[in-house]
């Protein structure tokens, strides 16, 4: 999933000063599981903003609604109704469902309220980490389903360098050397002979170093 | 501000803080009519949104009254209840609230005392911190 | 011989090789680099020009190498993934090369997270193996990695890699050697060996494997000055292996014999070396201490360096 953490109060108070009534969305996919940016959240942080603009002696309209998939087209057409009574419109969802917004609505200013983080996984409740950096080229079939490029400190495709101790990536105890998990998976697969293979210098242009990235799939594109 | 009666929402978990809260009732012990009881199944079942909610809607202080240590009915619904009143706390402090003014609290069944007193001490310290800041400017 | 290095031609003549390092300095002035380098001439064979040690900002390694190759003295560049990506890098091999330098070592580099600018983004679009690879296709088949030709003058450089026979999994480490060199490493040089029997039973597998015939291995020393150094070395920096004892010994001296000390490991540690079959040569690194490197170097009988 897409990973994502609310922005400090402060800078989103900062994005809504200039405005008098506010949509302010959440998304029921990704951030409503990483507990970013769910209905929940969008409850939580109306009131945040309520009570803040109220000790300032101020006030906002704050219209909560949260759509079943912000990055979608269909979905974002719910909100005709509702669009037009919005001075600007605040979203909680990852940075894709925000310029899904920005896009639809071209004359409304669309705000984030969340930092969008990574694609991760749940390392158990409350715990996400980074396990996929989309490099459109995945080499998880070499490296025994553990992804060098994103838990690899170095990004190295051959490692791991000299600072792995005890299993531990030489950036910090909490962070698990990923060569070594990649090793240790090797073994129990009885694969050991594949380290031996000098992965080649990796092509970056499917993990965007050609520019923005598109799938067209003609079977289903109109 | 002399005859500021503040008004406190307790969050009480049916199995400890709640039997407590009737006990002290059944004991005829006195603590403050500020506080409102609400129960709830288990302290964990107590959501963020609860509690910022009831600060909205013009709660001066909040506490939420779990199992002692070790002792929740489900398991460890009063250890996570304490989490999320940390994190709460630091969301008031961005938004501009005292922190202080939401509290966990832990007790068993039997403590009618301890719920008395704490009820008391929670209304002397909300009432010496004065009405919540959302409610002064609403006023 | 593949290339017109000087180490190439001591370590292919047979001799025990003699390297140390010279770190730019964190600031512009060349004389700093001289002053350090002459500390080291006519004591080794090559003198490694740091690359943003641990992450820290410091004059480019190329500079370094060229004021060091003005002096007469034969740099070593260095080169880490983590700061450029492979246009840039290949560029530099060309303007090194362009400029009489013919030595390298590649290296991934310690992560900008234990610099002065952590902020930074870290590069990575290689890593060390890959750069190894790259700059041996350049070497023998004259290619850039990208596939073009290069034009002209074809830049020969003696490959260096290092090798930390002290990091885990320790199964892994030799390996890692094994695929360094199949990627084109003509030569290693270790992190700093304190823990000589942990060291042993590496070259041990390095043996095994025949991987001492494909490649010249040099055995990183390093002089500790202090029981304070001994313990940060232990403690703090990642990679190093320091045994208890060694720092016992340290400490069970008064602080003024400390130096002395620390130069008596060392000198103890090159000459159990010699004795282990696929030691090729002494890569001595004294941390701001460049100026005791004639003196272990004497004292080792490893002077005077041989001409070739
Ligand atoms: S190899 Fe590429 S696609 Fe596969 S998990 Fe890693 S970053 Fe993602
Ligand atoms: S210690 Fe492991 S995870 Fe960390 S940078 Fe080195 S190889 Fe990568």
């Amino acid at each position: 999933m897409i990973t994502a953490e609310r922005k400090p109060l402060e800078e989103i108070l900062a994005y809504i000063k200039p405005f008098k009534r506010i949509l302010l969305l959440g998304c029921n996919e990704c951030v409503t599981v990483c507990a970013a940016g769910g209905r929940k959240e969008v409850g939580v942080l109306a009131s945040g903003i309520q009570m803040s603009m109220l000790k300032n002696g101020t006030s906002i309209e704050i219209r909560e609604h949260t759509l079943e998939r912000q990055c979608d087209p269909e979905y974002v057409e719910e909100l005709l109704p509702m669009i037009d009574s919005a001075d600007a419109v605040l979203s909680m969802a990852c940075g894709c469902g925000v310029q899904q917004l920005a896009t639809r609505f071209k004359d409304k200013p669309v705000f984030p309220a969340v930092n969008t983080k990574f694609m991760g996984g749940s390392d158990r409740h409350g715990v996400w980490t980074e396990r996929c950096q989309g490099c459109g080229d995945c080499l998880l079939g070499l490296t025994g389903g553990i992804c060098p490029i994103a838990k690899c400190a170095k990004q190295l495709m051959n490692g791991p360098c000299g600072g792995s101790a005890r299993g531990v990536c030489e950036i910090g105890e909490d962070v698990d050397c990923a060569w070594h998990l990649i090793w240790e998976r090797l073994k129990a697969l009885d694969l050991t002979e594949q380290y031996l293979e000098i992965m080649p210098a990796k092509d970056w242009r499917p993990g965007g170093g050609s520019g923005p990235r598109k799938i067209i799939r003609e079977d289903l594109a109109e | 501000m002399k005859d500021f009666e503040p008004v406190i929402v307790a969050f009480c978990c049916h199995y400890c803080a709640y039997t407590a809260a009737d006990m002290a009732g059944s004991k005829r012990l006195f603590y403050p009519s500020n506080v409102k009881i609400i129960r709830v199944p288990c302290s964990g079942k107590v959501d963020s949104l609860h509690i910022i909610k009831a600060f909205e809607k013009g709660a001066d202080g909040v506490y939420v009254a779990g199992c002692l240590e070790g002792d929740c009915h489900f398991k460890n619904g009063n250890d996570k209840a304490a989490k999320k009143v940390a994190h709460m706390s630091k969301y008031l402090e961005e938004i501009g609230i005292e922190p202080e003014r939401l509290e966990m609290v832990r007790m068993s069944a039997g403590m009618g005392e301890r719920f008395a007193q704490v009820a008391s001490e929670i209304t002397d310290k909300i009432r010496k911190l004065g009405p919540s800041p959302i409610k002064a400017a609403a006023a | 011989m593949k290339t017109e290095s000087n180490l190439e031609k001591v370590l292919s003549a047979g001799h025990l090789a003699v390297t140390s390092e010279c770190g730019p300095p964190r600031g512009a002035s060349a004389q700093t680099v001289v002053d350090k380098a002459k500390y080291l001439e006519g004591v080794v064979d090559a003198v490694n020009i740091t690359d943003n040690q641990t992450a820290m900002v410091r004059m480019s390694s190329f500079a370094g190498s060229v004021l060091v190759k003005q002096q007469g003295m034969d740099p070593l560049l260095q080169m880490v993934t983590r700061d450029r990506n492979r246009l840039a890098m290949q560029a530099d091999i060309l303007g090194a090369y362009a400029l009489g330098i013919d030595t390298m070592l590649c290296l991934s580099g310690d992560h900008t997270k234990f610099g002065d600018h952590a902020m930074a983004a870290n590069v990575h679009d290689i890593d060390s193996i890959q750069l190894i690879q790259m700059v041996k296709g350049m070497r023998d088949e004259g290619t850039f990695q990208g596939g073009a030709e290069i034009k002209g003058v074809i830049p020969k450089m003696f490959i260096g890699a290092a090798a930390n026979p002290f990091a885990d999994p320790f199964e892994l480490r030799v390996m890692r050697l094994a695929k360094k060199i199949a990627a084109g490493a003509d030569f290693i040089q270790t992190q700093c060996i304190f823990n000589v029997e942990k060291f042993e039973r590496w070259m041990e597998g390095v043996r095994k494997m025949g991987l001492h015939e494909k490649c010249y291995i040099m055995a990183g020393i390093t002089p500790m000055k202090s029981v304070g150094a001994a313990k940060y070395m232990k403690n703090r920096v990642p990679g190093m292996d320091v045994p208890q004892e060694l720092v016992d010994r340290m400490a069970s001296v008064a602080k003024e014999d400390q130096p002395e000390e620390g130069i008596k490991i060392c000198l103890e540690t090159i000459e159990r070396l010699k004795g282990v079959e696929g030691v090729a040569g002494f890569h001595i690194m004294a941390i701001d201490w460049e100026e005791k490197v004639e003196e272990i170097v004497k004292r080792a009988g490893l002077y005077p360096r041989p001409q070739v």
